[in-house]
């Protein structure tokens, strides 16, 4: 019973992992990434057609939620999972991202891979600006000034000119198509894989920082930030720049949200979606990318496959969030033993 | 901007936010109580004050039977029918309180999981009855019936002293008070303060920590059901996401004034009502909650810890 209960999918996956030769798992791991790729086409064959959502479309929605949310949430997994830091307005990097597009599309005819870079960077800047003084703060002192960046980027697209106030801007244009792929609204599937793509590069760019001196960095502020300064971890750096990484994954995320649905408003960045994005890192199990990545996958789609049951889902939805979290309280996929078991002594 | 509003209406606007403010301070005391003891977020707090809101509606229309629209009660069917509406908010927020502390924490806790899973099954509970609600109500706003009639006891300075004005003035004044005695005085008060010192040596000196984990949900729940009351009865109306602003308002005062800290909640519940109806006033209304927000980014700079916070060795993660 009790080897039963000690069970942890992760370990036991790291643990076939390590088994395999390098060839191995490159097969694996082109298979596996082929098999997600597919994915815009499981709605159309019949053994996996039951994944299929009713009333919205299958292949929009693997764009915007499923692949925006779980781009998403390995952002935050940044923040929140490898370094700790409670961030509760994550949908500002978002809406920074869709305004970049947005605006600079509209008014001065940029194309999404021209303001891409520049959708990152103003993510980023804006990361700086809030992060050098908020994150001096512990805790939930941090949570909260987040929380009321986030309100603040909305109320100010709410109230500025620019910005199109309360309606929005509408009429953005879909990104230009290359090697024959064409993204307008009867091709979100070339949306998905661009989405896609992006998720696989924010995946090696976290695992590539987790092993060298900033990944290291962000573990010893996660455990104890007082030790970590004292051993010489600059920690307002390090956090900043976990900051600044998260933050440039959300504002990515907004440039190519912008320019698949064309309209954006005020109402699409409110303080819910931060919060969900948090649910799916915890969820999925907080600080492993493939338990983040798994958890927000099935947070986004979730309410979309349950929607036949109308008004009830959100409710559905937050049952299932109560259940979930009691049942597994370090989520799908738990982080590695060898992380864990210094976080209780910090608690 | 508009500062001229200062000078002529300088009295009446702090007048209007103190009454706001001690109403977002009684429900601060939701987060901050329960912070004090769990260093956790209490974040479905925000929809304890909303079923609160409601609890007092459906008790008049339906209980009470009072329909809309009739005419204000007066002489002792007035105050029965008030102390009605205030002690079964209060109660019904108390029992909604310790419910979420069983469904969303105490299995938690008892595992030892980490913080941010029961925030997250906080959050939970908080979709859930957002939603239910929301589906109870048909997401339209619903009008309360007026038991008191908006008298006013006259003008002093601009000022319009309205009586329900002044009662969410008092009553927040007195409950502060008698809170503040039992906690530093009674032996219950002093098992919370243990707790919130040191969970593990209040443990060795036999204390029932779990009793007063309770203890400090059902505080919490009261003086959110007594802020809902007031809230309903100043503004006669509620809607099924009326707590998701309240919720930020209070949390925000309660970090403001220096989370888990009594005195914090009052002043920073105080500070942030004033500061919401000068910088509406002033600038804008749209522009209230940037403001607010500014203001606590500048003050935490300065004051990390909030107003009245505790030393950064106590307020450790």
């Amino acid at each position: 019973m009790s080897k039963l209960k000690n069970f942890n999918l992760r370990d036991f996956g790291a643990g076939i992992w390590a088994g395999w030769n390098r060839p191995t798992r490159t097969i694996f791991v082109l298979a596996f990434i082929s098999l997600i790729a597919l994915l815009p086409f499981a709605e159309s064959w019949g053994p996996t057609s039951f994944l299929n959502t009713p009333i919205t479309s299958f292949q929009n929605v693997l764009v915007y939620p499923v692949g925006m949310f779980v781009l998403m949430a390995l952002g935050l997994n940044i923040v929140v999972g490898k370094s700790g830091l409670l961030d509760l307005g994550y949908v500002a990097f978002f809406a920074i991202g869709a305004y970049s597009q947005a605006i600079l599309s509209t008014f001065y005819g940029w194309n999404t891979w021209e303001v891409l870079p520049f959708g990152i960077g103003f993510a980023m800047l804006s990361g700086v600006i809030l992060g050098l003084p908020a994150l001096r703060l512990r805790g939930d002192y941090l949570a909260i000034i987040t929380l009321g960046f986030g309100e603040i980027v909305r109320i100010v697209a709410l109230n500025l000119t620019v910005t199109g106030g309360p309606s929005g801007v509408a009429g953005i244009p879909n990104p230009p198509g290359f090697f024959g792929l064409k993204f307008d609204i009867m091709n979100p599937q070339n949306f998905f894989w661009v989405v896609l793509a992006l998720i696989l590069l924010t995946i090696w760019m976290i695992r590539r920082f987790t092993v060298r001196r900033p990944g290291r960095a962000w573990e010893a502020i996660r455990q104890d930030e007082d030790v970590a300064s004292l051993m010489g971890v600059n920690t307002l750096v390090y956090k900043l720049w976990s900051f600044v990484i998260g933050a440039a994954v959300g504002g990515a995320a907004g440039v190519i949200f912008a320019s698949k649905v064309m309209v954006i408003s005020p109402d699409m960045f409110k303080f819910d979606v931060s919060i969900l994005i948090l649910a799916c890192v915890v969820f999925g199990g907080i600080g492993n990318i493939w338990g983040v990545a798994l958890g927000a996958a099935i947070l986004a789609y979730l309410p979309e496959r349950i929607r036949f049951l109308a008004d009830s889902r959100q409710l559905v939805f937050g049952l299932v969030l109560i259940l979930m979290m009691n049942l597994r309280p370090d989520g799908l996929l738990p982080r590695k033993k060898r992380e864990k078991i210094t976080e209780k002594g910090s608690k | 901007m508009n500062f001229s509003v200062i000078g002529s209406q300088f009295w009446s606007l702090a007048f209007q936010g103190l009454a706001l403010g001690l109403i977002y301070s009684l429900v601060s005391l939701g987060y901050t109580m329960v912070y004090g003891v769990l260093r956790l977020i209490n974040f479905a707090n925000s929809e304890v004050f909303m079923v609160g809101t409601f609890s007092v509606l459906y008790l008049q229309v339906y209980i009470l039977g009072i329909p809309i629209g009739d005419p204000a009660l007066h002489g002792v069917k007035l105050i029965a029918y008030l102390a009605i509406s205030l002690i079964g908010s209060m109660v019904v927020c108390a029992l909604l309180a310790i419910l979420v502390e069983l469904v969303a924490y105490r299995r938690l806790r008892a595992r030892g999981a980490n913080r941010l899973a029961s925030l997250i099954s906080a959050i939970g509970v908080s979709i859930a009855l957002l939603e239910g609600f929301s589906m109870l109500t048909g997401a339209r706003g619903k009008i309360a019936p007026r038991l008191l009639d908006k008298w006013s006891f006259g003008e002093v300075a601009g000022a319009n002293f309205r009586i329900d004005q002044v009662m969410a003035i008092v009553m927040p004044i007195i409950i502060f008070f008698l809170l503040d005695q039992f906690v530093t005085k009674s032996r219950l008060g002093k098992s919370i303060r243990a707790v919130s010192m040191s969970e593990e040596n209040s443990k060795l000196m036999g204390i029932d920590i779990n009793r007063v984990i309770t203890l400090t949900f059902c505080i919490g729940g009261l003086t959110t059901g007594a802020a809902a009351f007031l809230y309903t009865t100043v503004y006669e109306n509620t809607v099924f996401n009326v707590g998701f602003n309240m919720g930020i308002a209070a949390f925000t005062a309660a970090v403001l004034g220096g989370i888990g800290n009594l005195r914090g909640a009052f002043y920073g519940g105080l500070a942030l009502g004033m500061l919401e109806q000068f910088a509406s006033a002033i600038l804008g209304s749209q522009w209230k909650s940037i403001t607010v927000f500014v203001v606590l980014v500048v003050i935490l700079l300065f004051k990390p810890n909030g107003l009245f916070g505790e030393a950064v060795q106590q307020t450790r993660t």
